[in-house]
């Protein structure tokens, strides 16, 4: 950072000495500008203007992951799942485009990479999901080389996915390998499984899908996943469960399994996930050294306290995905909390949450799975409400409206 | 000394930390909806309904409605059985104070 930008940085955050500006009751810095990070900044202004809001975002626009899978069957652009963060701007909330390096929770610093340091009165981490690229042997070579892609982060990799799909001959096999659960979009591989499918029935219908999951079955929405293979995609879709990726071998295009090995001509291979870098950097794993176990009243880290972590990096209660849609309602939970405790009111004793994640089957229709999860004081925990929640009864194109609806008001709702 | 404050100024006071902590808690509930419904529940597309602005009594009756099977919906009646009574109270009485 050039001296110059960085004063005026310095001048815009007060980067040195106290937090928060005279005029600010406090400084909230939140770290990460995805469903959850860009959803806490927003609500934490609508809902006490005088607390200062630092959000650190290292894109300059806003890439969703929801819908992305569409990009791959070729039913909707980059564009279209993209949006900008000056609707935050509005809000008040101060963005700092730059990655978070570390964090030093005795001082309430975030130290940033291209520099700087942002003092806190209570830190937010949202930062979604890093990859453990070493349980797939070769993995990281085979990615720099583009001889395989995970296009788990919508993005660079779901256009290069694209592009291999579009480049591949038609009689070709895409391999899509499915880590093991806990992971990002329980319903996701399914999805892509259909959209690719779509694209190849339309393009180049002697291709073929082959899925190869690490886990025992499919993990969300089976029945009706399963359905629409059967009547969309019969002689395409071809799924293989217990199917762990222990390797790649870029040379022969093939996935190697335990016992196995699979060739393919677009390889797909998703590696097991754990939470963002910074929850690592910062000490905020507490389990499996994957995940980030939080109060669910407040969604603060059960590991440092003044910081909360939201979204997929949580240690999820139960049968609660990582979703979208779920990070948007930790962060208003944890919203609540850091007002209410920054004007020394107890936090909401009960938060209830809920989560609705569509999937495309196909280009128009649309399944679903919703759930509802009310705090159980019991157990300590939000657990989800019984006889409530549920799938389709059917997969439709009235849903599949529906879907494209929900992204635009969840994305009117963390960002406008 | 100790000032003597009012005994009703103290009754306000009292009155305004419970009123702040129940209107924190009706926002929250209806925070629920938004990701569907739009912030405030002013939605941004035509296919969902607006909750903004509507009458207390119609959002609690259609909450109702969709717990007991009475209206069709295609996730409604899975994610209304999910709140309380007084949840929904709350929650519609916050929604139908908001600007349309």
């Amino acid at each position: 950072m050039k001296r110059r930008d960085f004063l005026k940085l310095a001048g815009a955050l007060s980067l040195a000495g106290c937090a928060g500006t005279a005029a600010s009751k406090a400084r909230v810095v939140v770290i990460g500008g995805g469903y959850g990070g860009a959803t806490a900044a927003k609500y934490i202004r609508l809902w006490d203007p005088s607390i200062e809001v630092v959000m650190v975002e290292r894109e300059n626009v806003f890439t969703s992951c929801p819908l992305s899978n569409l990009v791959l069957g070729g039913y909707r652009s980059m564009d279209d799942i993209r949006r900008g963060y000056d609707g935050l701007r509005t809000h008040g909330v101060q963005i700092v485009n730059d990655e978070a390096a570390a964090v030093d929770a005795a001082k309430k610093v975030v130290r940033l990479q291209r520099g700087g340091d942002l003092t806190y009165d209570r830190l937010i981490v949202s930062p979604g999901v890093d990859f453990l690229f070493g349980e797939v042997e070769g993995y990281v070579d085979a990615m720099n080389s583009g001889r395989v892609l995970h296009a788990w982060k919508a993005g660079s990799q779901t256009v290069a996915l694209r592009k291999q799909l579009v480049a591949m001959k038609d009689g070709g096999v895409y391999v899509l390998s499915v880590p093991t659960a806990p992971y990002r979009c329980p319903p996701g591989p399914y999805e892509r499984t259909c959209q690719v499918a779509s694209y190849f029935k339309q393009a180049k219908p002697r291709s073929k899908v082959l899925v190869l999951d690490a886990n025992p079955d499919v993990m969300s929405k089976g029945p009706l996943f399963k359905r629409a293979w059967e009547d969309l995609y019969k002689g395409i879709v071809e799924y293989r469960p217990g199917q762990k990726a222990v390797g790649i071998d870029p040379g022969a295009m093939a996935v190697k399994l335990e016992f196995d090995s699979v060739r393919g001509d677009v390889l797909n291979v998703v590696p097991p996930h754990r939470a963002g870098d910074i929850a690592v950097k910062a000490g905020l794993i507490t389990h499996n050294n994957r995940w980030c176990d939080v109060d669910w009243r407040t969604l603060e880290s059960k590991a440092v306290k003044g910081v909360h972590v939201l979204g997929d990096s949580t240690l999820s209660a139960s049968a609660m995905p990582k979703s979208g849609h779920m990070a948007n309602q930790h962060a208003k939970v944890c919203a609540d909390a850091v007002v209410a405790l920054l004007n020394g009111r107890e936090p909401n004793p009960s938060p209830v949450m809920n989560n609705t994640c569509y999937s495309f089957v196909s280009d128009k229709e649309v399944i679903h799975v919703a759930s509802v999860h009310q705090w159980d004081a019991g157990q300590g925990t939000l657990l989800p409400v019984k006889g409530t929640g549920g799938v389709s009864s059917a997969r439709s194109e009235l849903e599949g409206q529906y879907a494209w609806a929900w992204a635009q008001n969840i994305w009117a709702d963390m960002l406008s | 000394m100790i000032p003597r404050i009012p005994l009703g100024a103290v009754l306000t006071c009292a009155a305004f930390a419970a009123n702040a902590q129940d209107s924190a808690v009706a926002r929250s509930l209806a925070a629920t909806c938004a990701n569907c419904h739009g912030t405030d529940g002013r939605s941004a597309t035509r296919e969902v309904p607006a909750l903004a602005g509507q009458p207390k009594e119609f959002l609690v009756s259609q909450m109702k409605a969709f717990q007991e099977g009475k209206r069709p919906a295609t996730v409604m009646h899975q994610i209304a059985k999910g709140y309380t009574d007084a949840q929904i109270d709350l929650l519609a009485g916050y929604l139908s104070a908001q600007k349309k």
